[in-house]
């Protein structure tokens, strides 16, 4: 499931950030923003993403760094998310 | 206000080289033209009249035809300096400031660059010493390029007039390439060609028996931030400030033409306009550009102070699809690739005055970099603030004050502010603190560049070159006065003045002139205590009070709204240019071989089909279109990236 999840957020971060640059070597704990990869307008894309794709409805106070700053805290937020439902 | 090139050296059929030089360069000067063509040396010059209409035809020599000059620009206290001339027994032909220059020269050599007010770039043929002297003035307002081939040294105010010169054809300099994608412009003397350089400003140039000198005539200094203030009094360089200020628009009226202004809506062009109309009892004339886009437009404010001064205002309408159609010439004339389509609207707006019968027209620009207006500098102050206390979730929400008008960033939540700003990451003792979130951000536009172009880069580090030309002072300086001399020594003459200003102005044959970079002025300014320029975090506190009086209260407490054009979507939508599909096709991507064919379409797609784009997409994709039209139109056909320069 962990794996499913990562695969999917990191194939939508290289597709959307990185234009299909699959050889950027992009580690699982590797920040986002100190890699300029996200800017201000590339998180609250990574937000549409994850509430069309996984039906989590992210809170302001899920919109953190700490949630959503490399592949592995992606993964672990959804995760922990999973199954809640959308509301927007 | 002019243009100009020329040679030193050898040149087979020199006048006609010439006349092609002139030719290539006839939009800065519609009026008149004139060629001086000797053995050893060459001018070309094109006209644009507005000092001594009559008698001040370019090139011109002296009595004795031993000091011939080329001349683009005004020097504005050509009247105080003609008359000590006189005083001192020197005699005139003309009424124009050219002349001026050539009698200076005479009794001073160089060193009359230390008198000169103006926005200048001349070059002086002295026959006699055989050897030819070029200058330009203190902030970078006027151009001047040059380069040497077959022995010979050639020079011009636009690069496409050397481009003329037999055997020098233009090859893109991928070191240039990665300081416009890192710093938003080339640090001089480089430029975006390869081998062609540009004269720094406040810098003189003397070529003599084979040998070449450059060095600076003036700087830009600051105190040392331990130094005792020079100004405890704010009331009395509020006086002074004034009193400089309205005497540097004084003498920018002087012409034979009259003379307009741009009114953006904004502080420093109300500022000015307002001097100006008090000093056109016959009516001033001012311009500015509208937008359709509610976040771009300053039509209101525009209204409001052309209303209140009484003036005779004009405006361009700036509509979707605009800047696409004229973008191809803004960079035929800006002549370098640009991250920013902002200089497309300021093409259009000097085609209005040309079209309204004006020649002349004053601007606000250089209050932001003289006065700290900028939100980069406010910015700087909050990071460091924040540097502070890196924990706290308070203090990031001030980055949310400096930038009301991105809605992508009121959304963030405080951590990302931080984040995205650097806050604590940044050494407090960086030279380039204040810079730092700004180039790191422009720099991974560079997500683009190809593989090819990468290798010939190797690990050139843009930022670091530019830290690395720093004057030994600059440590010792408060670190708003290290910002302010980064944006003032670098930007300002590197983009704002070049492919926002002149070059935009020039195209259609428009001279601006800008009082807030007097040189009186600006050294006034960098004496100030930095608290009176950024107070707080409101910018431009001590020019608010030198000129309450003299505007409404809703412009002159106006928050500094930075004048940007829309980017991106400028170029996709409905009505899409074929030019612009087939310059970001992977063919003419894959040919030029600077940028990887792939992801540009990825990224083509992307600003066509989300409704908002992020500042980084934005800079890429007006970055690798303008890098395209550049090779268009200066090599005739895309080309792959030449070796590192």
């Amino acid at each position: 499931m962990t794996e499913t999840i990562k695969d999917k957020v990191r194939a939508f971060v290289i597709e959307n950030f990185l234009f299909g640059d699959s050889s950027y070597d992009l580690a699982d704990g590797a920040s986002l923003i100190e890699n300029d990869i996200i800017d201000s307008t590339g998180v609250l894309e990574l937000v549409a993403f994850i509430e069309d794709q996984f039906g989590i409805a992210m809170a302001d106070a899920d919109i953190v760094p700490a949630n959503l700053d490399s592949l592995a805290r992606i993964s672990a937020f959804i995760e922990a998310k999973a199954g809640v439902p959308a509301t927007a | 206000m002019c243009g100009y090139g020329g040679y030193f050296g050898a040149v087979p059929e020199a006048e006609i080289l010439l006349k092609r030089m002139a030719a290539a360069i006839a939009h800065r000067g519609p009026d008149e033209n004139g060629i001086l063509a000797a053995p050893e040396a060459g001018l070309a010059h094109v006209r644009l009249s507005i000092v001594g209409l009559g008698d001040g035809q370019q090139p011109m020599s002296d009595e004795t035809g031993d000091l011939s000059i080329a001349f683009n620009g005004e020097i504005f206290n050509y009247v105080e300096l003609r008359e000590e001339l006189r005083a001192k027994g020197r005699r005139f032909r003309t009424t124009s400031d050219t002349e001026v220059i050539l009698h200076l020269y005479a009794v001073m050599g160089e060193d009359c660059l230390s008198v000169l007010n103006g926005d200048f770039s001349f070059a002086i043929w002295d026959r006699r010493r055989q050897r030819m002297m070029l200058a330009r003035d203190r902030m970078g307002v006027r151009p001047l390029f040059y380069t040497t081939h077959g022995g010979t040294f050639y020079f011009a105010s636009e690069i496409k007039a050397l481009l003329q010169v037999p055997g020098i054809s233009a090859e893109l300099d991928p070191v240039a390439l990665d300081q416009i994608f890192t710093l938003w412009a080339p640090i001089a003397p480089r430029t975006g060609f390869r081998d062609i350089h540009e004269l720094e400003p406040a810098h003189l140039m003397i070529v003599e028996k084979g040998r070449t000198s450059i060095r600076p005539y003036w700087q830009l200094d600051y105190p040392d931030h331990d130094a005792p203030p020079l100004f405890a009094d704010e009331r009395s360089a509020a006086e002074e400030l004034r009193a400089l200020l309205t005497d540097a628009t004084r003498i920018r009226m002087r012409a034979d033409v009259p003379v307009g202004s741009y009114l953006s809506g904004g502080l420093d062009s109300s500022i000015v306009s307002a001097l100006a109309a008090g000093m056109t009892p016959q009516g001033l004339r001012t311009f500015s550009v509208t937008f359709d886009s509610v976040e771009h437009d300053e039509s209101a404010f525009q209204m409001e102070m052309a209303t209140a001064l009484g003036t005779h205002h004009s405006a361009v309408a700036c509509r979707a699809g605009d800047i696409a159609k004229v973008f191809p010439q803004v960079i035929r004339f800006a002549e370098r690739p640009i991250i920013r389509t902002a200089p497309a609207p300021l093409y259009q707006l000097s085609g209005l005055v040309r079209e309204q019968g004006l020649k002349v027209v004053l601007t606000g620009e250089g209050a932001d970099e003289v006065f700290a207006g900028y939100d980069i500098f406010k910015e700087a102050r909050v990071r460091r603030f924040c540097g502070r206390q890196p924990g706290s979730r308070i203090r990031p929400h001030l980055f949310r004050k400096l930038y009301p008008y991105l809605p992508g960033l009121q959304q963030q939540s405080a951590e990302y502010l931080a984040a995205f700003f650097g806050a604590g990451d940044v050494p407090l003792d960086d030279p380039l603190f204040s810079h730092r979130p700004r180039f790191k951000s422009t720099a991974a536009t560079k997500i683009f560049f190809s593989p090819d172009l990468r290798a010939t880069l190797k690990n050139y580090d843009a930022a670091e070159d530019l830290a690395s030309r720093l004057p030994a002072a600059f440590g010792r300086w408060h670190p708003l006065h290290q910002a302010q001399y980064l944006e003032s020594r670098f930007l300002l003459p590197g983009y704002i003045l070049s492919s926002q200003g002149d070059r935009m102005a020039m195209a259609h044959g428009i001279e601006g002139r800008f009082p807030f970079l007097d040189h009186r002025l600006v050294e006034f300014a960098t004496r100030l205590p930095p608290e009176m320029k950024l107070k707080g975090l409101v910018e431009k506190h001590i020019l608010r009070e030198a000129t309450k009086d003299l505007l409404p209260a809703t412009i002159g407490q106006r928050t500094k709204q930075p004048y940007r054009a829309p980017d991106s979507h400028s170029f996709t939508g409905p009505g899409e240019l074929d030019y612009v599909r087939d310059a970001m096709g992977e063919t003419r991507i894959g040919d030029s071989g600077l940028f990887n064919a792939k992801a540009v379409t990825k990224l083509y797609e992307k600003c066509q089909s989300q409704p908002a784009t992020g500042f980084r997409d934005n800079a890429a994709f007006v970055g690798i279109l303008s890098t395209q039209l550049w090779l268009q139109t200066f090599t005739g056909t895309s080309i792959r990236a030449a070796e590192a320069a």
